[in-house]
C-alpha cells in the first residue's frame, strides 16, 4: 500500500467507527425509552423464546467463523478464508431465521406487537437489530464474491477487515439486548 | 504519484486529467461556464459526461451547490408558505383564488383558506426551513464546499457516499413535495409532529397519509445527514494537508465539524422516535398513546402507551438540532468578519472552546421545551440551570465578535454586512432566550408568538444571515464571478430592517399571550387589538419575501453575468481556498497541495495586511492568537 492509499484507509475505518456510533446512538435512543416506559407501570415483562437463545448462539458462533476466515486470509489459507467466510453468511441467515421463529413463538404465547407496550419494544428494537444484520449480509456477500472468486490479493485483508469490524459490532448489539431484555429494571 | 500527492489512488487519473482540462478551459472564458465546461470536460475527464458531471457528481464543489440551489428553491417554498398564512393572520378576508388553482378547491372554498390547510402550511413551513433548507442548505452546501478546500485535500474522504447523501436529500424532498398533492393534503400535525396528534390517522385531517410520507420523507433525510456528517468528520480529521494541525483549522471548519458531530449523535434518537411513530400509526402499537376517545368515532384500541415520551426523544434530537443550524453560521460569521476586519480573530481558542460548550451542554438542556407537559419542578429547575449556562459561551461568542471589529479598518461588503446584521439578530434573539429559559417565565409564555419572534431571529434569520454571508463571500469560488454588490446592499437593508419588523411586534403579541398556531385569533375579544400589528407583521413579511427574490435574481444573474473574479485572492484573505485556481477542477490544486505554515488569521500582523497560510513562519516570529 502506498503512504496516501494508508491515509485513505485510515479515514475509512474511522468512518465506519462514525457510522457504528449513529447505530449505537439509535440504540440507545430505544433502549432509553424501554426502560423510562417499564418505569410508569403497566408493564407486561416478555420471557425470552427458546429459539432467541439459538440464534444468540448462532450469531455467537458466526462472529467466531469470521474471525478464522479473517486469520486464515493473512496467512493466505485462501480455500480455507473462502468455506469459513460463506459459513459465516449461512451463519447470519440461519440467526435471521432463528429470530423470526422467536416472534412466532412469542406471538403464540398471546403477545402480540400492538398489545402491551413491553412485547411491542421486544419486537420493534429486535426488528430495528435484524434490519443491521441484513445490511450487514449484504455487505458480507460484497465482501465475500470480491475476496473469494477473484484471485488471492493481499490488500483484500483491508477490506475483510472492515467487514469483520461491523459483523463483530451487530453481534455484540445483539448480546447487549439479549441481556437487556431479561433485566426487570422496576 | 508522489508529485500528486493524491489521497485516492484509483482516482488519480481523472483528477489529473481535470486538472490539465481545466487549465485548458481557462483560457478559453466568456463562454457561459456551463456549456464551456460541458464541452472542454467531456472527452478529458476520463469519459465524464454531462450527467457525471453536473448530477451524479462525486466532486465536492459540484455537490455543494447542488445543495446550495436545491436549499434555494426549499427556501422559496418554505418562505411563499409563510407569506400564505400571513395573509391569514393578516388580511383573513382578502380571497386567495391561487390556493384552489394550485392545490385544489377544497382547501380554499371561494378563496378562504380553511383551518386544515393552515395546518399544512404552518407544518410544512417549519420542516422544510428547519431541515431542508437551514440544515442540508446551509451545512450541507458549506461543508461540501468549504472542508476540502480549507483543510487541503483533493476531495471529502469518501465522495460516492458524498454523492449519496445529496441523493438522499433530495428524494427527502421529493417525497415531502409530492405530499402536497395528496388527497388529504400534507401533514398538518406542526412540525414537531408530536402524538397523539400525529400517531392517529383519524385524528385530523393532516394525520392522514401525508403524515406518512414526512415520517417517510425524514427518515431518508436523516439517513443523508448521516452520511454527509459521518464523511465531514471523517475528512477533517483524517485528510488535512501537511501543516494543518487542529489549532490552524479557520473557524468554518471547526463549527462544522462539531455541527457535524452534534448531528450523527442526535439524528439517530430522532430516527428512534420516528419508528416507534411509524409503528404506532400503522401497526397498531401503543408506545406514544394511551386510552383515547374520538369524538364522532369512537374509543381506540391503544392502551399503556406515553406520549411525553415523543417529546423526549423528539428534543434529544430537536435541541442540537437548533445548534446545528446555527453552528455553521458562527464559522462563516467568525471566519468573514476577521477577512472584512482585516483584523485577527479576537481569542480564536475562546471561539473553539465556546462552540464545544455550546454543543456539550446541547445535549442536556432538551426538556426546557417541556416545561409545561407536567414536569417534576425540580428537574425543571435543573434544566434552567443548564439553559442558562449557555449563554456564557454565547456571550463569549458574540463579545469576540464585537471586539473583532472594534477600531477595524472595516471593508464594507454584502457578506461583511450580514455578518453584523448576525451579531445584531443573536444578540436580540439570545436575550430572549434567557427569559424563555427560566420556566417561572416560560409557563407564561410558552406556545405564545414570544417563542415565535425568539426562535426566529435567533436560529431562523440568524442562520439564513450566516448563510447569506458564505454565499456572498464564496460565490467568487464557486463561480468564477462576483455576486452584484448594489443589489446585495439593497437585499441585506431589505431583509434587516424587514425582518425586525417582522419578529419585533410579536414579542409584544406573545407577551399579551396571543398564541401561535392558531388558525385566526379573532374569536378572542383580548387578542382582537392586535388586528392591526398582524397587518404590519404580514406586509413586512411579503417585503422580506420579495427582497429574496431579489437575491435569487442576483444569484442567477451573476452565475452568467457577473463581474469576473481576474485574481486568485479577491478578498486578500489567509486561508487556503484562495490558492486554487480560479476555477479549480476536481482535485483542487494543479499541483502538490499547498503545505501550511501558520494560523488562518494572521491580518495586520507586524505591519502586513494580511499572510496566507501557505508563508512560512519568519525566524524568530511568535503565533498571534492566544
Amino acid at each position: 500500500m502506498t503512504e496516501e492509499n494508508k491515509k485513505q484507509a485510515g479515514a475509512q475505518r474511522f468512518g465506519l467507527y462514525l457510522g457504528l456510533a449513529t447505530i449505537a446512538m439509535l440504540f440507545t435512543a430505544l433502549t432509553s425509552a424501554y426502560i423510562v416506559r417499564m418505569g410508569a407501570g403497566n408493564w407486561l415483562f416478555v420471557k425470552m423464546p427458546f429459539q432467541f437463545w439459538i440464534s444468540t448462539a448462532i450469531i455467537i458462533s458466526s462472529s467466531i467463523t469470521f474471525y478464522f476466515a479473517k486469520t486464515s486470509h493473512r496467512s493466505g489459507n485462501i480455500s480455507k478464508y473462502r468455506m469459513l467466510v460463506w459459513l459465516t453468511f449461512i451463519l447470519g441467515i440461519a440467526f435471521i431465521s432463528f429470530q423470526y421463529m422467536g416472534w412466532l413463538a412469542i406471538a403464540k404465547t398471546g403477545i402480540y406487537i400492538d398489545g402491551n407496550p413491553g412485547g411491542s419494544f421486544i419486537y420493534v428494537i429486535s426488528m430495528v437489530h435484524v434490519v443491521h444484520v441484513m445490511l450487514g449480509l449484504v455487505l458480507l456477500s460484497i465482501v465475500a464474491i470480491r475476496t473469494s472468486i477473484k484471485s488471492y490479493n493481499p490488500d483484500h485483508i483491508y477490506k475483510i477487515g472492515l467487514m469483520a469490524t461491523y459483523w463483530h459490532f451487530v453481534d455484540f448489539l445483539w448480546i447487549y439486548l439479549f441481556i437487556f431484555f431479561q433485566i426487570k429494571f422496576f | 504519484m508522489s508529485t500528486k500527492d493524491l489521497h485516492h489512488g484509483h482516482s488519480e487519473q481523472h483528477a489529473g486529467a481535470a486538472i490539465t482540462d481545466h487549465v485548458h478551459y481557462q483560457d478559453t472564458e466568456g463562454v457561459i461556464r456551463f456549456e464551456a465546461d460541458h464541452g472542454h470536460h467531456d472527452s478529458d475527464r476520463n469519459k465524464k459526461n454531462f450527467i457525471h458531471t453536473y448530477i451524479f457528481s462525486t466532486d465536492h464543489k459540484m455537490i455543494g451547490k447542488q445543495f446550495l440551489i436545491t436549499g434555494i428553491i426549499w427556501a422559496i417554498i418554505g418562505g411563499g408558505l409563510s407569506n400564505i398564512f400571513r395573509m391569514q393572520l393578516g388580511f383573513p378576508d382578502v380571497p386567495l383564488h391561487f390556493i384552489g388553482t394550485i392545490f385544489g378547491d377544497k382547501w380554499a372554498p371561494g378563496g378562504k383558506m380553511t383551518p386544515d390547510f393552515y395546518n399544512m402550511l404552518i407544518t410544512m413551513h417549519g420542516t422544510i426551513l428547519v431541515f431542508f433548507v437551514l440544515t442540508a442548505g446551509l451545512s450541507g452546501t458549506f461543508a461540501n464546499l468549504l472542508i476540502p478546500l480549507q483543510i487541503g485535500a483533493r476531495d471529502m474522504a469518501s465522495p460516492v457516499l458524498n454523492m449519496l447523501s445529496y441523493w438522499f436529500f433530495f428524494l427527502a424532498g421529493a417525497v415531502m413535495f409530492t405530499s402536497f398533492f395528496l388527497p388529504s393534503g400534507a401533514a398538518g400535525v406542526s412540525w414537531v409532529f408530536y402524538p397523539p396528534l400525529s400517531a392517529i390517522r383519524s385524528a385530523a385531517v393532516g394525520s392522514e397519509t401525508g403524515a406518512d410520507f414526512w415520517l417517510i420523507s425524514m427518515a431518508l433525510f436523516i439517513v443523508s445527514s448521516l452520511l454527509g456528517g459521518l464523511n465531514y468528520i471523517t475528512t477533517i480529521l483524517n485528510l488535512r494537508t501537511k501543516g494543518m494541525s487542529m489549532s490552524k483549522l479557520p473557524l468554518t471548519i471547526w463549527a462544522l465539524l462539531i455541527t457535524a458531530i452534534l448531528g450523527l449523535l442526535s439524528f439517530p434518537v430522532l430516527l428512534g422516535a420516528a419508528i416507534l411513530l411509524i409503528f404506532d400509526r400503522s401497526m397498531g402499537t401503543s408506545f406514544y398513546l394511551d386510552k383515547i376517545y374520538i369524538s364522532g368515532i369512537g374509543a381506540m384500541p391503544h392502551e399503556g402507551g406515553n406520549p411525553i415520551l415523543y417529546q423526549h426523544l423528539f428534543w434529544f434530537l430537536g435541541h442540537p438540532e437548533v445548534y446545528i443550524v446555527i453552528l455553521p453560521a458562527f464559522g462563516i460569521v467568525s471566519e468573514v468578519l476577521a477577512v472584512n476586519s482585516r483584523k485577527p480573530i479576537f481569542g480564536y481558542r475562546a471561539m473553539i472552546l465556546s462552540m464545544l460548550a455550546i454543543a456539550a451542554l446541547a445535549f442536556f438542556v432538551w426538556a426546557h421545551h417541556m416545561f409545561v407537559t407536567g414536569l417534576n419542578p425540580f428537574v425543571g429547575s435543573v434544566f434552567v440551570f443548564l439553559t442558562l449556562l449557555i449563554a456564557i459561551p454565547s456571550a463569549i461568542k458574540v463579545f469576540n465578535w464585537i471586539t473583532t471589529i472594534w477600531r477595524a479598518n472595516i471593508r464594507y461588503t454584502p457578506a461583511m454586512m450580514f455578518s453584523v446584521g448576525f451579531v445584531s439578530l443573536f444578540i436580540s434573539g439570545g436575550l430572549t432566550g434567557i427569559f424563555l429559559g427560566n420556566s417561572s417565565i416560560d409557563i407564561q409564555l410558552h406556545d405564545t408568538y414570544f417563542i415565535v419572534a425568539h426562535f426566529h431571529i435567533v436560529m431562523g434569520v440568524a442562520a439564513f444571515f450566516g448563510m447569506f454571508a458564505g454565499v456572498y463571500h464564496w460565490f467568487p469560488k464557486m463561480y468564477g464571478r462576483f455576486m452584484n454588490r448594489t443589489i446585495g446592499f439593497i437585499h441585506f437593508w431589505v431583509t434587516f430592517v424587514g425582518s425586525y419588523c417582522i419578529f419585533w411586534p410579536m414579542h409584544y403579541q406573545g407577551m399579551a399571550g396571543v398564541p401561535r398556531r392558531y388558525y385566526s385569533h379573532g374569536a378572542f375579544e383580548s387578542f382582537n387589538k392586535f388586528g392591526a400589528l398582524s397587518e404590519f407583521i404580514t406586509i413586512a413579511a411579503i417585503v422580506v419575501f420579495l427582497a429574496q427574490l431579489l437575491f435569487v435574481f442576483n444569484f442567477l444573474y451573476s452565475m452568467y453575468r457577473g463581474k469576473k473574479v481576474t485574481e486568485l485572492n479577491p478578498w486578500k484573505s489567509n486561508t487556503i481556498e484562495w490558492t486554487t485556481p480560479i476555477h479549480p477542477g476536481h482535485g483542487n490544486w494543479d499541483g502538490p497541495l499547498p503545505e501550511v505554515h501558520r494560523g488562518p488569521y494572521d491580518y495586520g500582523k507586524d505591519g502586513e495586511d494580511f499572510i496566507p497560510q501557505t508563508v512560512p513562519m519568519r525566524p524568530g516570529e511568535t503565533t498571534h492568537h492566544g
